[in-house]
């Protein structure tokens, strides 16, 4: 038997050179300057910067940053046994994540734009997308699920990093309709808005992300590249992924990229608002890099224990997003028993409404498939259409073989 | 009572099967939505299947260590709830909270997380047995395959059930990683939720592409010293391994196995094809289509030694290897030109009861050669015209190509007699089996000193053995002795070659 091995896309990566790994040697503990407030152990510290941003949310908001990641944790939960239960095709779990999103998306203004990914549960649960629809794609049943013009939360996209160039778009387009607003001496104005798009450390290594940044920076669009690094590509690890911290990249560009603890709630909060404001006034991008872990798999189709040791995962459970806060408001009074069984009970009852929904889901109609396809009537769908009529009319007179079609197209 | 079945989901995207590994319940268990009913182990992970129903356990319908099709109904769970008429929606209460805390009930509807459309939870609240019933998965993904069954897994012996078992023992001894595994952990709010997703079971860390080396190398990676930096086995880690393993084959000692390794797991599956797959064919073709009668002959190759030790001083053959072998070829083809009917063939005529032998009066001389590839038996064309010094380089370019693997399958068709020199490998004699096609191989021994009586003297001689096999068919006893007999006359004095 020969000793030649095919190579693999992790040749070479034992280098000296390497290092965001050695930094990461005890993942989590970055040697590049992380901003961070509220620590592991439940104690606010200081910031030069972001302490003012951090002091503008009362013992209302720090109930409520809790109150969303207590729900969608309790929701990401119900959505993977949901998954495991053959009531979804596949469903992709964000805990560990939601200090980042839910931080960022509460910072952001109803009039911003956001595009996401595939696992901005939290974020769509800050925009006051109904949590339900959102298993809509999940189950296979829709390309989308909501309106984003409802919201301004974009449809998730499943190909990595193509939301950044359309953020980017987005945002340039923002711009235009300012200037020309100003043209017009003010008629029409909207409030400044700014464009967030979210990816991961995974999708950081995909051109478009490159390319998005280079225009981005190029034209001063008002975007926030939000790039959650959650240390796992599927079972790529960051520091295969990158030799430099992520938000060093930025500087590449011509921007300012921030590393954030994103497990600290308060400072992923203020750090976003403050990358908004930046964006919004016509500064230009920011790159911020939240620092989390991605606790679960990556997909329900996926098991972490064949890349990684459970050690790294209680390592990185000792930094728990909710855990800090809960201390945090015991400590300083803010919130008591009463509060957490309520957000707890909460929690139970959004699981609950996601399960009978997700149940009572119906499959589509076919014919929504062409009435989709342009926003007018079109001669070739409206041929295939009358087509696919006659053709599911011609099986046996049975009335219901339009439906059935139906339900076997989706 | 409603019975509610519940049939295996698709856990990843497009799988097929699954094994159930264990059960977490058993038939009268209590079960509320999202407890842990089972651990199954599909292509992909091992994942614990949370209760889609709330009721009380009725028979688990798939023993443990069986593995079934997405879609089969593996538990059935009636709803009838002996005492706590927990509504199918709600989860089995806990109490993590202190107790005299008034809870959620009596407060206020709004929740305190983000706003929620409520509109038609209501509504959808009546539904919620209808709901609860409507058990057929939804199964999407991957395209159903058809009817193909994949091999079943491997199983421990001690779960092996039959698959119709109408019931499985309830309390099944456990791993230890089982028993770990914590069911409550599953619907418990800790913050430690995400790790229930994957399987509790500790295994060797590796990344996949390491894990597709190893297993077409057919290492099993818990026997693999990890060196990655985290704890994983890295694909350096893999070929250090594999060296290891190869070394330890040469040396034999780790051919037998671990002690108390089952016989049945000892048996190492070879696949026969290419070049094991042609010989095994054509030896068998040869040996039960040509009746095979072998004879042997102890020759004294002295003079043959030092011939050859002559040959190689000699100017003339400088830097060309020289062996007994050349004798020896030289020395068949000699005796084939003197016994012409060992160097044929012979042929069926298609569609009759008649054979044709054919003489062939060329001599394309087969040298038996153990290659990279296997047994290969190229031929060197037309030997009888080649001078002694030419037959040396065709032997020698015949051997180079050979052992290089690069020996084409022109140069091992038409042959029409073989030598296989055995003695190469320090063997005495055999019975070879001819190479289909040909009537005679000739088997070269090895040449060693013995004692050998000389003139009345026991004198230290160079021997060898020749063994030859022929196709009784066409060459009989007598025949094969003197064709045989000439060859030994050569090798004991070669100079009966300027005859």
């Amino acid at each position: 038997m020969g000793t030649h091995l095919p190579s693999t896309e992790f040749d070479g990566t034992a280098v000296d050179d390497q290092r965001e790994a050695d930094a990461e040697a005890v993942m989590g503990e970055p040697a590049a300057q992380m901003v961070q407030l509220l620590g592991p152990d439940g104690k606010l510290g200081a910031d030069p910067v972001f302490s003012d941003y951090a002091d503008k949310l009362t013992p209302e908001h720090l109930r409520g940053l809790y109150a969303d990641m207590a729900a969608i944790r309790r929701f990401d939960v119900e959505a993977t046994a949901l998954q495991r239960q053959g009531q979804l095709a596949l469903w992709v779990p964000l805990t560990g994540q939601e200090a980042a999103q839910i931080g960022s998306g509460r910072a952001s203004q109803p009039q911003d734009y956001i595009f996401p990914t595939y696992r901005e549960h939290g974020v769509a649960l800050t925009r006051n997308v109904d949590l339900a629809e959102l298993l809509r794609q999940f189950r296979g049943v829709s390309n989308g699920g909501w309106n984003p013009r409802d919201t301004n939360f974009h449809l998730y996209t499943l190909v990595l990093a193509a939301q950044t160039l359309h953020a980017v778009g987005y945002a340039m387009g923002i711009q235009r309709d300012q200037k020309f607003a100003a043209a017009a001496n003010g008629a029409g104005k909207q409030p400044d808005a700014a464009v967030i798009a979210y990816f991961g450390d995974g999708a950081s290594s995909e051109g478009d992300v490159h390319e998005s940044m280079v225009f981005a920076s190029s034209y001063k669009a008002p975007v926030v590249f939000f790039c959650q690094n959650n240390h796992w590509a599927i079972s790529v690890p960051t520091n295969v992924q990158t030799r430099v911290p992520l938000s060093n990249r930025a500087k590449g560009y011509g921007f300012p990229g921030i590393r954030v603890d994103g497990n600290d709630v308060i400072a992923v909060h203020a750090v976003t608002e403050w990358a908004l404001e930046h964006a919004r006034q016509g500064k230009g991008p920011v790159l911020i890099e939240a620092f989390t872990y991605r606790v679960g798999a990556h997909t329900t189709a996926d098991d972490p224990t064949k890349y990684r040791q459970s050690a790294e995962e209680d390592a990185w459970r000792a930094k728990d997003p909710l855990a800090r806060l809960e201390k945090y408001l015991r400590a300083e009074g803010l919130a008591d028993d009463t509060f957490f069984a309520k957000v707890k009970a909460d929690g139970d009852e959004l699981a609950a409404y996601v399960r009978r929904t997700a149940h009572d889901i119906e499959n589509p109609d076919i014919r929504q498939a062409f009435a989709k396809v342009y926003k007018e009537a079109h001669p070739l769908v409206a041929e295939e259409l009358a087509w696919f009529e006659e053709y599911s009319a011609g099986f046996a007179g049975e009335e219901e073989s339009a439906g059935h079609a139906a339900k076997a197209g989706h | 009572m409603t019975l509610n079945k519940f049939n295996l989901p698709d856990v990843g995207e497009g799988l097929t099967e699954a094994e159930i590994v264990s059960w977490k319940v058993k038939p009268g268990d209590a079960v509320a939505i999202n407890d842990v009913i089972c651990e199954i182990e599909t292509a992909k992970s091992i994942v614990e299947l949370p209760s889609p129903f709330a009721g009380t356990v009725n028979e688990l319908l798939v023993p443990e260590g069986v593995t079934v099709d997405v879609g089969t109904a593996i538990i059935s769970v009636s709803d009838e709830v002996s005492g706590d008429p927990t509504p199918a929606d709600v989860r089995a209460p806990q109490a993590p909270v202190a107790a005299d805390v008034p809870v959620a009930p009596d407060v206020p509807a709004q929740p305190l997380y983000g706003k929620l459309s409520r509109d038609a939870a209501d509504e959808a609240l009546a539904d919620g047995a209808a709901a609860a019933t409507s058990n057929a998965p939804l199964v999407g993904s991957g395209p159903k395959a058809d009817a193909v069954k994949r091999r079943p897994r491997k199983t421990s012996p001690a779960t092996a059930v039959t698959a119709n078992a109408p019931e499985v023992e309830p309390v099944q001894p456990r791993t230890p990683a089982a028993v770990s595994a914590n069911p409550a952990a599953v619907v418990d709010n800790r913050p430690t939720i995400g790790g229930t997703i994957t399987g509790l079971v500790n295994r060797v860390l590796a990344k996949p592409p390491v894990r597709k080396i190893a297993r077409d190398l057919g290492i099993d990676l818990a026997d693999v010293v990890a060196t990655g930096s985290r704890g994983e086995v890295t694909r350096e880690d893999l070929v250090s391994y594999q060296a290891q393993r190869d070394a330890e084959l040469d040396k034999a000692d780790g051919f037998w196995g671990k002690v108390g390794k089952p016989q049945d797991q000892r048996v190492e599956r070879i696949p026969v094809k290419g070049v094991r797959k042609a010989t095994a064919k054509a030896m068998v073709e040869s040996a039960f289509a040509a009746p095979h009668v072998s004879i042997f002959v102890d020759v004294d190759a002295s003079r043959t030694m030092e011939f050859v030790k002559r040959l190689k001083a000699s100017r003339d053959f400088e830097g060309i290897k020289v062996s007994p072998l050349l004798i020896l070829a030289k020395a068949v083809i000699w005796a084939a030109a003197r016994n012409p009917s060992v160097n044929a063939a012979w042929v069926d005529n298609e569609g009759s009861d008649t054979a044709e032998i054919h003489v062939k009066h060329y001599m394309n001389l087969g040298i038996a050669a153990a290659t990279p590839r296997g047994l290969m038996v190229p031929n060197i064309k037309n030997a009888q015209d080649l001078s002694l010094k030419e037959l040396a380089l065709a032997l020698n370019n015949l051997a180079v190509t050979a052992r290089a693997g690069k020996t084409q399958p022109a140069e091992m068709q038409g042959g029409t007699l073989t030598i296989t020199n055995i003695g190469a490998l320090g063997i005495d004699t055999g019975t070879p089996i001819i190479n289909p096609g040909e009537v005679a191989i000739v088997a070269f021994g090895t040449i060693k000193q013995k004692p050998w009586v000389l003139d009345g003297e026991v004198i230290p001689r160079w021997i060898t053995t020749l063994g030859g096999s022929f196709d009784h068919r066409v060459v009989d006893g007598d025949l094969s002795a003197r064709f045989m007999a000439d060859v030994a006359a050569i090798l004991e004095e070669p100079a009966l070659l300027l005859d």
